[in-house]
């Protein structure tokens, strides 16, 4: 029995702590850990409603235009408005390309140096030197599509500048709609950087793709889990949001389900809080039950030196269970990708879901109505609750909103990677990340590098995950049909 | 350091074509003189990595060109390959073999609380290495520190009220000078440019908050394209309408930042003006907490609820000069007599509502020329 801490982990959006414990050469317990704190919810009470598609948009750096979305909804839902039909598309336009710079940054930048051997030179090493299967030429040429994908990914960022003012980090998402008007020469300027883009995607990046499902093929094997998944809806079809193009859902073993919100329970058991209803060990709630009765006024509060708890992370749970979310589960919802559940395939449907929404932008562009209103304006409400949901580049994003006397009273937020990277509930039940590493071989104690490969191919992002819970309101019930 | 003469006699030698790219340029200028590719550690401490990625938008130089000539990009935790000890060790060696020349940027608020335990960046003989251990150390060993971006520079979002972490400025923390770039997130053009600026010319001069002057010298209001529609008095009355955005918040008048100039992402493609949306001011030693709320324009940020202070009353008259407004109303400020005096002064004048709301072309002009007529 050895026991191999990995703190930190690099090559996500914050750094985390991986610790394992490996026996006959295989892992048998699993703790996944994030080691720092920021409080969003906290800070948001008090503030102009509007305000909070601006500030959370600064809970995560690469997935801002999630969360400028997710609060826009909230608020939508909140105030009773509805965006304009340019407004819809182009909040979607400004959220896909982020999406397409992510997922474009994450296989590139993030994923490949696990298998790709890089170039003598920091920051590409030091680094681990075991089980790089690429021949050099093969090596060498994805190498130089890792350089240019760093400068397609900057192009898709300056598609999210185009509509959306600047990136990381967008202003034309908001409440009410969007703000550029989908003139002609800026749709074009769009549209021809988009081609440029998913010419890469297809010529480049699946080909890759390919290429290191076929090397590394037992990573089919390895970092695999019940299908379990969760998904919440992401791009609305119309203003009126009756559809979207990627729909909720909610997978277990296998089989899909409408998703229910009263099923989502949020547990701190093994989290540095304390408050809420109940000690350690007991039902915190949140969702479902967070804002029910006995949660009023009361909040879980950040606390260190917590004993027997190892994150800042909650553990979010649907239905009692440890459920994942990102572009396996959502392609898994649609039917586009039943594969499997493992590191390549979460690997393979990312890069599978960047060549969809790359080519959907491109039939929401011939949508755009130049001459219509962009931005609709609205009254806050001086008492009104709202729920805004999305799917975000790595999973389920939801925000709760509650607002008194014209300001925000109460703001929550369950992010995608709490419920990736969420530690151990009540009933001792691991998260997601944590079960799929159990057995994965670890060939050299040393150099760790299968551990490395499955937290990663999760795109592990605890920037968002650290919350805390905050009074809100009582949720209506809330079932979305698939 | 390299004269611009023997610059081009390089240029000149190595057949060089000069209207290839300024990455290429960067690329030559520096290939003569490899010494000067600086040790640099961009430690990411209570951050979103906003401005990582900014970085990673740098169009020219490119990444690439960046880190093979222009610094030896050792420590980053968004894109380095080594992680857990063989990552941290990265910063030991450095701080062993590198002391005094090493350039040390951090990103993100540095957290105080529970002894600093809000944010760890590693482990090290079993126990945590806090992110205030680490910029204490690493930066008082750095030949220059950097903040780059606004929680680095100034505390930013995440200490903002109630600062749940208790999160600090490294300038809260260190005690040498430290070279603040701010900007949620930063421009890559200020934190390239600032580089570049250390590693060719050494420090660039500075403003009374350590920003360099070269990117945070002037206001976005002197700058700003829509400032003709300010000088006129005409207003949008809601988002993404293209006039001044004064009235929907912008905060443009008390920022100094070149965004109007430099605008954002690789190839300057936009501004948050230019998108018709206010500037929320996320440069200012005040974000967010004194630029909020976003869509209200400044008179009323400025007044309720907040103490007067020295810092406020600052800022308060800084607002006043960049508006022009005379340094009568300043003094009166300093009586007390501040919310009145303010809302005279600042209240924007009720002429351009009036046009925007009727709009033919003639009443536009007349409106104009008589404001005009009255300034005169
Ligand atoms: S108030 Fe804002 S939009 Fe108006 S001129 Fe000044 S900077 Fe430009």
């Amino acid at each position: 029995m050895k026991k191999i801490t990995i703190n930190p982990v690099t090559r996500a959006n914050s750094p985390f702590v991986v610790e394992v414990t490996v026996d006959g050469g295989k892992v048998v317990e699993a703790k996944c850990s994030v080691q720092f704190f920021r409080g969003f919810e906290l800070i948001l009470r008090g503030r102009d409603p509007r305000d909070a598609s601006y500030l959370t948009e600064r809970v995560c750096g690469i997935c801002s235009s999630a969360h400028g979305t997710a609060a826009a909804f909230a608020l939508e839902d909140a105030a009773g408005v509805r965006p304009p039909h340019n407004g819809n598309i182009l909040r979607n336009l400004i959220l896909g390309a982020d999406l397409l710079q992510n997922h474009i940054r994450h296989f590139y930048l993030l994923s490949l140096p696990d298998y790709v051997r890089g170039p003598n030179l920091p920051p590409f090493v030091p680094g681990y030197k075991k089980d790089f299967r690429l021949p050099s030429r093969v090596n060498e040429a994805m190498l130089n599509n890792y350089y240019e994908a760093l400068e397609i990914a900057r192009l898709a960022h300056e598609m999210v500048a185009l509509f959306g003012a600047k990136a990381p980090f967008p202003h034309s998402i908001l409440a009410g709609g969007s703000t550029v008007a989908p003139a002609a020469d800026v749709v074009m300027n769009f549209r021809s950087k988009l081609q440029k883009i998913n010419d890469f995607i297809a010529n480049r990046m699946i080909p890759d793709a390919h290429t290191l499902a076929g090397v590394y093929d037992d990573y089919y094997s390895i970092g695999g889990r019940n299908a379990d998944m969760l998904v919440f809806g992401i791009f609305p079809r119309d203003q009126y949001d009756r559809e979207r193009y990627f729909p909720f859902g909610a997978v277990l073993d296998g089989q899909l389900y409408q998703v229910d919100l009263q099923a989502i329970r949020e547990d701190v058991s093994h989290a540095w809080y304390i408050g809420g209803v109940g000690q350690p060990g007991g039902d915190y709630g949140v969702a479902g039950n967070l804002y029910g009765k006995g949660m009023q006024n009361k909040q879980a509060l950040p606390d260190r030196e917590k004993q027997g708890a190892y994150t800042w992370v909650k553990a979010p749970r649907y239905k009692g269970r440890a459920v994942e979310g990102g572009s396996l589960a959502r392609l898994w919802v649609r039917g586009d990708y039943r594969h499997g559940v493992s590191t390549m395939d979460r690997i393979m449907a990312r890069v599978l879901e960047t060549q969809k929404v790359g080519q959907l932008m491109e039939g929401w562009l011939e949508e755009l109505r130049p001459g219509e209103p962009v931005y609709k304006p609205f009254k806050i409400p001086q008492k009104a609750t709202g729920v805004g949901l999305t799917g975000a580049m790595r999973g389920p994003l939801g925000h709760w909103l509650r607002i008194e006397k014209g300001r925000i009273a109460g703001y929550q937020i369950i992010t995608p990677t709490a419920w990736n990277m969420s530690p151990r509930d009540a009933g001792g039940q691991p998260g997601p990340m944590e079960q799929a590493l159990l057995n994965t071989p670890v060939a050299d104690e040393n150099e760790p590098i299968e551990i490395s490969r499955v937290v990663r191919a999760f795109d592990p992002c605890s920037a968002c995950a650290t919350h805390v819970i905050a009074p809100g309101k009582s949720l209506r019930e809330f079932i979305i049909p698939v | 350091m390299m004269k611009i003469k023997d610059f081009i006699k390089i240029i000149g030698k190595s057949g060089m074509d000069v209207k290839k790219t300024t990455n290429q340029l960067v690329g030559g200028l520096l290939a003569g003189d490899k010494k000067k590719r600086p040790p640099v550690l961009w430690l990411g401490t209570n951050t979103c990595a906003g401005d990582s990625i900014s970085f990673l938008n740098s169009l020219d130089p490119g990444y690439r060109a960046m880190i093979t000539n222009l610094i030896d990009f050792r420590y980053n935790h968004f894109v380095m390959t080594a992680e857990g000890d063989m990552s941290t060790g990265v910063l030991e060696d450095t701080l062993a073999k590198h002391a005094g020349e090493y350039l040390l940027i951090v990103e993100g608020t540095v957290p105080t609380r529970s002894g600093g335990l809000y944010c760890v960046v590693g482990h090290r003989n079993g126990k945590p290495y806090t992110a205030l251990e680490a910029v204490r150390e690493l930066g008082a060993a750095a030949g220059h520190v950097v903040a780059v971006g606004t929680c680095a520079a100034f505390g930013g979002p995440y200490a903002a009220h109630p600062n749940p972490s208790r999160g600090k400025s490294v300038q809260g923390i260190l005690d040498r000078r430290v070279i603040n770039v701010p900007g949620c997130p930063v421009n890559p053009g200020w934190i390239v440019g600032t580089l570049a600026h250390l590693v060719w010319y050494g420090e660039p001069e500075l403003d009374e908050y350590n920003r360099p002057t070269l990117f945070y010298g002037e206001t976005i209001h002197n700058l700003c394209q829509r400032r003709h529609y300010f000088d006129s008095g005409i207003f949008a009355a809601q988002l993404g309408e293209p006039w001044c955005m004064y009235k929907v918040g912008c905060k443009g008048p008390v920022t100094f930042a070149d965004c109007p100039y430099r605008q954002w992402n690789g190839e300057h493609v936009n501004w948050p003006v230019k998108a018709n949306t206010p500037c929320i001011g996320c440069v200012n030693p005040e974000f967010p907490e004194h630029t909020m709320p976003f869509f209200e324009h400044l008179p009323d940020i400025h007044l309720p609820q907040i103490t007067v202070n020295a810092d406020r009353i600052g800022a308060i008259t800084g607002t006043l000069a960049a508006l022009g407004i005379g340094s009568h109303l300043a003094v009166r400020i300093k009586k007390g007599r501040l919310a009145k005096t303010i809302k005279k002064g600042l209240a924007p004048p009720k002429l351009g509502l009036q046009v925007l709301q009727t709009t033919p072309a003639q009443k536009l002009v007349d409106g104009i020329k008589f404001k005009l007529k009255k300034k005169n």
